[in-house]
């Protein structure tokens, strides 16, 4: 007994340390041959870069520990950018108070993901057809709904708060003249160079909504039903859970973090587009099975493993270009990753024994 | 005896096929019953209406003198009787104590505002329950997954035991099991008999029960065709009454 318990605490030790090791593996790889990548505005890029890419992902591991998958969230993502940008630009036009804009325009890009999370939802609780199925659907659905409102073109003139707030930092630093709090100092243009901008807002947005749903899957019911369902669908129906309207909930609480990546996108592009989204699907799917998610459900954290995913991720993507390779070598490493983290997942089990 | 639960003149048809056709039979507290018959004689349909996942075509089911047939699987385990499937029915990818609370887990308050899972209050309570079973499990923060057959039949066990289970039906208990993880989960019977539960097994292999059970009903085509103390019969006279139908 004590020989099997060991076997799972290294299996386990195993699973959470090979990822981390990978990515530090890359970043000391690319701080000796990209360049410039060993910076803190370089690294501190990469946290940026992967934000869009986390909060998806972040949703996708809710839904693929529940043993599902997620497709539409590309372009409910998109269709929440579009709907709030449509509002954001309807409201400046008419000369309305910039702060109310920009919260008005978050909750109606909110509220809109709601729609496509339900539908998925209720079609695969009731109807009992695949998730894939189901989710592949809807993100026709929402790409067409999208497409149809924005005319295919992005959406512009919004107030230029939005920028400011998706472009700002939390804090900045000048030499001379010491820290200033959440708005740069204003020097003369020569100067503007050596301003150090220290965590940008969505870092920070980031930041907040993972340790809040990582606290909900690993410390609440909510999150041990996720895992349950994923583990024995059955077992948890004759436990008394209630399976249809658990998984009705991850599907809604899935579009609600596209619609929180897209309000992201919304803020730093200060436009809204029906394909914001389309790009990063594959990538947020492949954060959360290098992460060590189980694509048949059941295993999966989002600290560390979504998050090493993700970053890993992003991590890749800049340090090719870094190195001056090109960028459709990305797709290329990013696929080999994803395949090397299943196989390595797989194989720990083999050689240190499962029952 | 105390009787526990009554099943009275009990049928139940599927379209033309009658499953379960007018049975009746008394349970006493503390006994155990080894359910025996072969396939589709009807052993699992009349658990299955105990249990409340199928509702009776005729007849009465009383538990605790307390009429029982009709009623949820959900509200029937709530008065006391447990099922233990034959795959169990456990989440091999969540610990032993999460699987011995499963759907009744405990929450405690954090910073008096948000419901966390009580984790150490669960591992606590289900050592005690498992202790109390004779069984030990090193980590009970273990996968399920990790543990061996008989100590995953203790875990679903350890479940209805904790929640007060008066009493327990148990389908194919030992089928997958080995030789010693089988005299285990005997051992573990006979200790539930001795604390006043009531046990009710299904097996096909008489020889895996016999030494646990008190009493026999044989089933044969729906109906009951003998119900017997063991002093009254022996494997060969069950062996004989599964095949012929026939009460010797």
């Amino acid at each position: 007994m004590e020989e099997t318990k060991n076997k799972v605490d290294f299996k386990s030790k195993m699973q959470k340390l090979w990822g981390l090791a990978f990515l530090i593996f890359l970043v000391i790889v690319y701080s000796i041959f990209g360049k410039g990548f060993f910076s803190y505005s370089s690294l501190q890029n990469i946290l940026l870069a992967s934000s869009i890419l986390l909060i998806i992902a972040i949703g996708e591991t809710f839904v693929m520990i529940t043993g599902g998958i997620d497709l539409s969230v590309a372009f409910t993502m998109g269709l929440s950018t579009v709907v709030a940008a449509m509002t954001m630009k309807a409201m400046n036009q008419m000369g309305i108070n910039a702060v109310i804009i920009v919260i008005v325009g978050f909750v109606v890009g909110i509220i809109v993901c709601i729609i496509p999370g339900f539908l998925n939802g209720l079609i695969i609780t009731k109807f009992g057809i695949p998730p894939i199925i189901v989710t592949l659907g809807m993100y026709l659905i929402a790409r067409g709904v999208a497409l149809l409102l924005s005319g295919g073109f992005p959406i512009g003139k919004q107030p230029s708060l939005l920028g400011k707030i998706g472009n700002g930092y939390l804090l900045y630093y000048l030499g001379s003249k010491g820290f200033f709090w959440g708005i740069p100092p204003v020097v003369a243009q020569d100067l503007k160079r050596y301003i150090i901008q220290i965590i940008p807002y969505p870092v920070i947005f980031l930041i907040i909504i993972l340790l809040l749903s990582h606290f909900i899957l690993s410390r609440t019911k909510f999150g041990l039903y996720t895992y349950l369902i994923g583990g024995n669908v059955e077992a948890a129906r004759r436990a008394g859970v209630n399976v249809n309207m658990h998984l009705t909930k991850i599907y809604i609480l899935s579009s609600i973090f596209a619609g929180l990546a897209g309000m992201i996108y919304c803020f730093r592009y200060t436009s809204g587009t029906a394909i914001a989204g389309e790009a990063r699907l594959f990538d947020a799917i492949a954060a959360v099975v290098i992460g060590g998610a189980s694509i048949t459900g059941g295993y999966g954290k989002l600290i560390p493993g979504t998050l090493i995913g993700g970053l890993t991720i992003a991590v890749l993507q800049t340090g090719l270009v870094s190195m001056g390779v090109s960028t459709y070598y990305q797709f290329l490493a990013v696929g080999i990753v994803i395949i090397l983290a299943v196989v390595i997942d797989k194989q720990i089990p083999l050689i240190y024994g499962k029952r | 005896m105390n009787t526990i639960l009554r099943i009275i003149e009990v049928s139940k048809r599927f379209g033309g096929l009658l499953a379960v056709d007018r049975a009746s039979v008394d349970f006493y507290q503390g006994d155990a019953i080894g359910i025996v018959g072969d396939n589709g004689a009807g052993k699992s349909t009349l658990i299955k209406m105990i249990s409340g996942v199928y509702e009776p075509s005729e007849g009465q089911i009383l538990f605790n003198d307390k009429l029982i047939s009709g009623l949820t699987p959900a509200a029937i385990r709530n008065l006391g009787i447990e099922t233990i499937y034959q795959e169990l029915s456990l989440a091999d990818n969540l610990s032993a104590y999460f699987n011995i609370f499963m759907g009744r887990e405990k929450t405690r308050k954090l910073l008096g505002l948000i419901n966390v899972l009580d984790e150490k209050y669960m591992e606590e309570e289900s050592k005690k329950v498992l202790s109390r079973l004779n069984i030990n499990i090193p980590s009970l923060k273990t996968d399920v997954a990790f543990l061996s057959g008989g100590q995953r039949q203790a875990v679903a066990i350890g479940r209805t035991i904790y929640w007060n289970a008066e009493l327990l039906i148990m389908d194919e208990p030992t089928a997958a099991l080995g030789v010693e993880e089988s005299d285990n989960v005997r051992s573990i019977i006979r200790k539930l008999k001795e604390d006043g539960v009531t046990v009710i097994i299904i097996s096909h292999n008489i020889n895996e029960i016999y030494d646990i059970a008190d009493r026999f009903m044989v089933l044969k085509n729906g109906r009951i065709v003998s119900v017997k103390k063991k002093d009254e019969t022996c494997v060969d006279a069950i062996i004989s009454m599964i095949v012929s139908g026939k009460e010797i």
